[in-house]
């Protein structure tokens, strides 16, 4: 297997190539512009389709249009960038197009600054554009997993004609690390019974109006429908060193790599630390966070580059017998094993 | 196939005319172009259109039925109906369709348009969406010259919400979001769109009609067939505006609102062909992707790989590596640590490389973190180093404080006159700039970093790092190389000579 050291934002860039994207369509931003940039040079020594859009809004039309042909596409962003893609979103979402966003998110509210955070949870997990729909949401921690859970984006999204998310944060998409690239996909769905394709047999409609109150109630509820199936199928997480933990600290992304050195550090202490990490975002591991009380779990520490985003859905599905803390830092700055090992003493008595 | 009677003659070249013997009634059925029943549109009525009497829409949405059977592309076709009127053209047309948000319908063509650049992409808008909240996406299609037909119904006003102000409102027009009359000081002027693209050099046809009257409903017709015939043979971009009634918007009854297009309309929106160099223009090719594995794997050089298979040194100084770089940018300090991080990978060690980040990359100062260790790497950042390469001043005092005891401090004696303060940790003084600048150019300063690293740590041979050359320098000329991997032999007997390591 061929292993080369690169950022998690080109990693994603491979992953696309090998998972057969057909066309990139984007707009710069820091700290996602390496994915635009890296797209730029890859795409088209593959005959691969590149074009720099005039606008976030564009990009994410674009990726609508070419999703309503067949074609496997993708668009990456920062936050900023992607309040701007939500109505297309929802327009995808709404015509049940399978389209990938690798969204690196960066310090917000408003222009915020290009550090790391994790402030994109609510509007990429929860949907994000208007009416009732959710995004599939994948949540890579490294180099590999940026290059892997994008080609798995591809293929969630098709399976489920639905939008799936990369989501991570700058730390991810800049750090470079030795990624084994995977064989590429060789075999792609049949989309001819709905996409567009300028031919006879493809005279299709990619739609998402429907006038009648009863029609679109009924879109409504097969879409949330679909949303039940990838709830039961497609959840996936991590644990670590989680057999014997007392206490258990939950975190994704560039806070996930951090806690897993605090684990190590608090091991190293004596103290029964574990991680619990969410890979899908949406699917969450509702069923998975719910056990966590039962198993002689006296503590529950979510970490998070956000102020409680993650902590909101790990809470609800703790369903009140148990309630997660919460420790987060803001604004580009990454917490510290140190610090969180230091909070964990406070909250629990270690 | 419904047939029915309609009472124009401008159809008469048409083969959907299908009755000229004298003898028979003259009997138009509908054109292909056309579904037969709208079996899209809600409700009853399945065989007319949802537009009002009098609106221009269905004229316009005839001709280019027509049109696309005459020219035999009704299967190859695309429309795309963005937000306005114009959302439910997709009832209509025979062909693909993608009903898109509003505006967008140039952004979402022209990905169209390069995903099927064998089909004829038709972007039908009204002005609000056009002119307004999708201004910017007609600008750049037109600017990119995307094979694609814009039909641009421009009738001054917001239709299918209710007769609200357009960018192509006239100036006093009552609406109900002008109630006083469209007030140029406060509202600016109508929009000339067709004068607007015209300013671009892509495009190839740039026209404007009316459906006023029957002599300007032919020209229209010419106009469509022309502009569609341009997407068949790809010339690129044709954009064909068309002014047309809203009696329901204007509150006039039809003939008065052909009247307003002839007397107050056309003064503000001559009708004119602004630009026409179909005739000269290439056909522009855009091949569509094909999926091909084994070709992905010989570009990415699958069969070249040959990663982490360099023995490790057992009896190496660190067993981990937390390095901090840091310097001035521009002393190629994240080169450093990139060189060491893909070393460490050929030695099959779990290695990261994190720049720095945020704030700190502004203001003339770099520094990156570097890992090299055999468990699974946690955080990227090095918060506590145990090795720093300090290239300045600046970058000695602010990671000596962050050191573990019994770590490696090297720093770059050339430039740093100063003694580091720190008595816990064993201390480097490598001349790191000087030997550089000794072998001819500054710039190799990195790989003397490098190569002193790796005669600290005892973790890489430096005729292995010199073996890695040509995958760290990829495409770099053999000068280049030959200049670096002296650097790193000079920069590795510099340590051995003068330290016990």
């Amino acid at each position: 297997m061929p292993r080369k050291l690169m950022k998690g934002n080109h990693a994603s860039v491979y992953g696309a190539i090998l998972a057969g994207c057909e066309a990139y369509y984007g707009y710069p931003i820091t700290p996602a512009s390496e994915i635009a940039e890296s797209a730029s040079t890859l795409f088209p020594k593959f005959g691969r389709i590149f074009l720099q859009a005039e606008s976030e809004v564009a990009a994410i039309n674009m990726v609508y249009g070419a999703a309503g042909c067949g074609q496997r596409v993708m668009t990456g962003s920062s936050g900023p960038g992607i309040s701007l893609k939500q109505e297309g979103l929802s327009y995808c979402a709404g015509s049940a197009l399978p389209c990938v966003v690798v969204d690196i998110m960066r310090g917000g509210p408003g222009l915020g600054n290009i550090g790391p955070e994790q402030s994109d949870y609510n509007q990429v997990v929860k949907g994000g554009g208007h009416g009732n729909y959710r995004n599939i949401v994948l949540a890579p921690n490294s180099a590999q997993e940026m290059c892997d859970l994008t080609m798995l984006a591809f293929e969630l999204a098709d399976k489920y004609r639905n939008p799936a998310f990369v989501l991570t944060d700058g730390v991810i998409g800049q750090m470079m690390e030795a990624v084994d690239l995977p064989e590429p996909v060789s075999e792609f769905p049949d989309k001819s019974d709905w996409a567009v394709k300028g031919t006879d047999e493809t005279r299709h409609l990619i739609n998402s109006i429907y006038l009648d109150h009863d029609d679109l109630e009924e879109w409504n509820r097969e879409l949330e429908r679909k949303y039940e199936l990838i709830q039961k199928n497609e959840v996936l997480v991590e644990e670590y060193m989680m057999d014997d933990a007392e206490i258990v600290t939950i975190g994704y992304g560039s806070s996930s790599r951090v806690l897993r050195s605090a684990v190590d550090m608090a091991r190293e202490n004596g103290i029964k630390l574990g991680l619990f990490r969410p890979i899908t975002l949406f699917p969450f591991p509702v069923d998975e966070i719910a056990k966590l009380p039962e198993a002689g779990i006296r503590g529950i520490l979510t970490v998070e580059m956000s102020t409680g985003q993650l902590v909101d859905d790990v809470n609800l599905a703790l369903k009140g017998r148990m309630i997660s803390d919460l420790y987060s830092r803001l604004g580009g700055n990454v917490p510290s094993a140190v610090e969180i090992l230091e909070k964990i003493s406070e909250l629990y008595g270690v | 196939m419904e047939t029915f009677l309609l009472p124009w003659r401008s159809l008469r070249r048409s083969p959907s005319f299908t009755g000229c013997d004298m003898e028979k009634k003259t009997v138009l059925r509908k054109p292909k172009g056309f579904i037969d029943v709208y079996k899209h549109k809600p409700g009853a009525e399945k065989d007319r259109t949802h537009y009002c009497p009098g609106c221009g829409h269905g004229i316009l949405h005839k001709l280019i039925a027509e049109a696309l059977e005459d020219f035999d592309l009704v299967e190859k076709t695309i429309v795309i109906s963005p937000v306005g009127c114009s959302v439910f053209a997709y009832y209509y047309f025979h062909t693909g369709n993608l009903q898109v948000a509003h505006g967008r319908a140039p952004a979402v063509a022209s990905a169209v348009s390069r995903a099927n650049p064998d089909s004829v992409v038709i972007s039908y808008q009204g002005d609000g969406d056009l002119a307004a909240i999708g201004g910017n996406n007609i600008i750049q299609a037109a600017n990119r010259g995307e094979n694609m037909v814009v039909f641009f119904v421009n009738n001054a006003i917001y239709g299918m919400t209710g007769g609200q102000m357009a960018p192509t409102t006239l100036a006093g027009q009552k609406t109900t979001t002008t109630p006083y009359g469209r007030n140029v000081k406060t509202d600016g002027y109508p929009i000339q769109v067709c004068e607007l693209i015209n300013t671009f050099t892509a495009p190839v046809y740039v026209t404007r009609t009316s459906l006023h009257d029957m002599p300007n409903i032919r020209k229209t017709r010419t106009a469509v067939r022309k502009a569609i015939m341009n997407a068949k043979e790809k010339k690129g971009f044709s954009f064909v505006e068309v002014l047309s009634m809203c009696p329901s918007g204007w509150k006039k009854d039809s003939l008065q609102s052909q009247q307003w297009i002839k007397e107050d309309m056309i003064p503000r929106f001559p009708l004119d062909v602004f630009r026409d160099i179909s005739e000269d223009a290439e056909a522009v090719e855009r091949p569509v992707p094909v999926m091909d594995p084994e070709e992905v794997k010989k570009i990415f050089g699958y069969s070249d790989f040959k990663a982490g298979t360099i023995q490790k040194n057992p009896e190496a100084n660190f067993e981990k590596v937390f390095l901090r770089v840091s310097g001035f940018g521009g002393q190629g300090i994240m080169s450093t640590g990139i060189a060491l991080a893909n070393v460490g990978m050929e030695y099959d060690y779990n290695v990261s490389w994190l720049p720095s980040y945020g704030p700190e990359m502004r203001g003339g100062t770099a520094n990156c973190s570097v890992k090299i260790q055999e468990d699974m790497i946690g955080a990227s950042e090095v918060t506590e180093p145990n090795i720093i390469i300090a290239m300045n001043q600046p970058s000695l005092e602010k990671f000596e404080k962050i050191m573990v005891p019994g770590g490696a401090l090297i720093y770059n004696s050339t430039l740093i006159d100063i003694e580091p303060s720190r008595n816990d940790v064993d201390i480097y003084p490598v001349p790191i700039t000087g030997i550089a600048d000794e072998l001819g150019d500054t710039r190799v300063q990195s790989m003397v970093s490098v190569g002193a690293f790796a005669a600290i740590t005892g973790l890489f041979d430096p005729e292995e790092i010199v073996r890695l050359m040509p995958s760290l320098f990829e495409g770099k000329p053999d000068k280049v190389l030959r200049m670096n991997e002296e650097a790193v032999r000079r920069g590795h007997n510099y340590v051995t000579e003068n330290f016990s390591v």
